[in-house]
């Protein structure tokens, strides 16, 4: 497995076209499947609606948590045991 | 004992208790004995049904076996469990750190088959005790305050359940477990789900748990990802079926761990954060209230105890060999710890919800669920955080933990290599289970509370998972660089609780020391002044008054008796002779009395 992780490393490129097959595959199954299991309206409507909805899903959780972090939330390991924090607990 | 129920709980604490006098080669075997036993126990109490081992304390009926088919399935899951967990810390030396999880095993079994609140409330806070040791037990720089952290909340929570207990018994006079009015909620009914509720980590009471389990021992957080929050699920389905407010707080909880988990640093706390968001689903599941909802919570916390505790098992096998658990600090691990990667990529497929593995056959239920009673919002957003779960624990977890940039210093790619054989064998029980569950669930819905009518092996469910994780990779692959791990920890809803007890500090060190100070002036000057004046006042009343009238009386009686002394000879005829006088003086009064 390890020589495996290895060569695809070492593969890169074509990894990602394999990948790239993959997820065209993927949208394409989609589309043939039968989607009376679908409970609204957008899933039986939409071509690639769950291709749509992951990748923005994604992006959306990426970009929120990238804003987030960057709101001033994230400090140093030591902040609780920061001389400002024990100066405001004396 | 009553019939052939045995209760679990109790070959736990005897095993526990037993376990330090355990030593040499019958150790490791007794160390998985026990655990055996306990699970030969569940599985055995699975055939009965009804109520055993009642225990009449004062006036009330305690029920310590109340089995059905949800405690059932809750107990199988949490002693096959307890064995996993067991063989995987099976080398540790230490029996305290056994023993403090048998005593936790024992109090989620107890609970789990408690028929009262009461029996609940015991066993509930005999979890709290027993986990709080497998944080100690790590002994790290952090360990003792976060321990206490930990107790402290914990026994806020058991406090307000008991309130709850206490108002419900008020009112309506029984303490049976049961399901509550969740229609029409009355304090004790908030009370009680509260109490429940923090230890399902319900944000907002949840910090306790990624402060907790990211400080836990090895494998004493393999044992905590488990038992205290899959139990609260247990309670709050038992309890609180149905109640509005829970679909919201598990849609808020499956999110809030998304985005936290997305900005982690450290493995466990991410897999912590991980934890408040699985559990978000189940509550969310307990919260719409159906069958086929019970039923999808009920499963995802089975599942859900299998891949945690796999993915725990990996992360906790990379900090015992590496001593690290820092993005920051590791990268690159496939190399040097192959099996480690392969059960712990098996444990992110599983929570990811891929197909043929766990939680492929139970998150469906409960989405589903809610498209089934019109709640698509929630539904929507459960699906939402389904997409993040698999980003940060499918993508994330094992990219920047086993591939990526190689962070390890010299010393930690040294240390790094697969862990012990009890280690590995613990990940390959747990990694078997996760793909049987998920390709085979047929085991797991016949243990399901009420009857099954779902498949997830559909052909629409198979394409909209694989679309899902497949756009969602791409997006992970061409955003990953704003996903990059800072070495900085991420503040949360704990600070305002920390704040909240500095002021508290400060109300106590600065208004209330001042007033302490003042009024011991006050005392001083004006109290203590007034109270020497006022002694020394009856000091004076108490020598001139009351002991000058005493001492007067006494000084009188004195000299009378001096006086009398002298009349008195000693010779009993002059005594004869004053009594026959007195006697002759009084009858001739008297009769000149009677003349007169």
């Amino acid at each position: 497995m390890t020589r495996l992780i290895d060569y695809l490393q070492a593969n890169m490129k074509m990894l990602v076209i394999v990948c790239y097959v993959g997820l065209v595959a993927i949208a394409t199954y989609s589309a043939t499947v039968d989607t009376h299991h679908a409970h609204t309206w957008v899933e039986h409507n939409v071509p690639f609606f769950w291709s749509i909805f992951g990748f923005c899903a994604a992006a959306i959780i990426i970009g929120i948590a990238s804003w987030f972090g960057k709101s001033g939330i994230r400090v140093d390991e030591d902040y609780y045991d920061s001389s400002i924090w024990l100066d405001d607990e004396s | 004992m009553t019939g052939s129920f045995i209760h679990p709980a109790l070959i736990m604490v005897i095993g526990a208790l037993l376990l330090p006098f355990i030593r040499g080669p019958l150790r490791k075997p007794y160390l998985i004995l026990i655990p055996i036993l306990t699970f030969g126990a569940v599985l055995s109490n699975n055939t009965l049904t009804g109520n055993f081992a009642p225990f009449q304390f004062m006036d009330w009926t305690l029920e310590f076996g109340r089995v059905d088919k949800l405690s059932s399935i809750f107990a199988s899951i949490m002693a096959l469990m307890a064995l996993i967990g067991t063989l995987y810390g099976m080398h540790v030396k230490k029996s305290g750190e056994h023993v403090a999880a048998w005593f936790y095993v024992a109090g989620s079994l107890g609970t789990i088959y408690a028929g009262d609140y009461i029996t609940v409330f015991f066993f509930w806070e005999m979890m709290a005790f027993g986990s709080v040791f497998l944080i100690w037990f790590r002994k790290g720089p952090n360990s003792l305050k976060v321990g206490y952290r930990y107790l402290i909340i914990h026994t806020i929570g058991g406090v307000v359940l008991l309130a709850g207990i206490m108002l419900r018994y008020q009112a309506v006079g029984d303490i049976e477990f049961s399901l509550l009015d969740v229609r029409n909620p009355q304090l004790y009914t908030w009370l009680i789900m509260i109490g429940f509720a923090l230890n399902a980590a319900v944000v907002p009471l949840h910090s306790w748990l990624p402060d907790a389990y990211s400080e836990a021992s090895f494998n004493g957080a393999v044992f905590m990802c488990a038992f205290t929050t899959k139990t609260a699920v247990y309670t709050l389905a038992r309890s609180c079926a149905g109640m509005d407010i829970l679909v919201l707080l598990g849609v808020i909880m499956a999110l809030y761990g998304v985005i936290y988990a997305v900005m982690e640093n450290d493995i466990r706390k991410l897999l912590a954060w991980s934890i408040v968001s699985q559990v978000g689903y189940m509550i969310a599941g307990i919260g719409i209230g159906t069958e086929l909802a019970i039923n999808g919570a009920s499963a995802h916390a089975v599942v859900h105890i299998l891949y945690k505790s796999l993915l725990f098992m990996g992360t906790g096998s990379v900090l015992y060999m590496t001593g690290k658990t820092k993005f920051t600090e590791l990268g690159g691990l496939y190399k040097k710890m192959p099996l480690t990667f392969f059960f712990t990529i098996i444990g992110c497929m599983s929570i990811s919800a891929a197909p043929f593995f766990a939680a492929y056959v139970s998150k469906g239920m409960i989405i589903g669920a809610g498209y089934e009673t019109h709640l698509n919002w929630a539904s929507w957003l459960l699906m939402f955080g389904a997409t993040g779960t698999f980003m940060y624990n499918g993508l994330k977890l094992p990219y920047f933990l086993f591939f990526g940039k190689n962070n390890c210093s010299e010393e930690t790619w040294e240390k790094a290599a697969d862990p012990t054989w009890n280690m590995l064998s613990a990940m390959a029980i747990g990694a078997f289970l996760c793909i049987f569950v998920g390709s085979s669930p047929g085991l797991l819905y016949s243990m399901l509370p009420y009857p099954v009518h779902y498949s997830p092996f559909s052909a629409y469910h198979l394409a909209e998972t694989l679309q899902l994780m497949g756009f969602a990779a791409l997006a992970f692959f061409m955003f990953k660089k704003y996903l990059e791990p800072v070495d900085r920890q991420v503040l949360d809803i704990d600070w305002l609780y920390r704040k909240a007890g500095l002021f508290f500090v400060w109300i106590a060190v600065n208004p209330l020391q001042w007033f302490d100070t003042m009024w011991s002036k006050v005392y001083r000057v004006v109290g203590i002044g007034t109270l020497m004046e006022t002694s020394k006042f009856w000091s004076w009343f108490d020598w001139n008054v009351i002991d000058g009238v005493i001492d007067g009386f006494a000084r009188s009686v004195r000299v009378l008796g001096g006086r009398m002394r002298v009349l008195q000879t000693g010779q009993i005829q002059y005594s004869l002779y004053a009594a026959a006088l007195f006697a002759a003086c009084t009858m001739i009064a008297y009769a000149l009395f009677q003349l007169a």
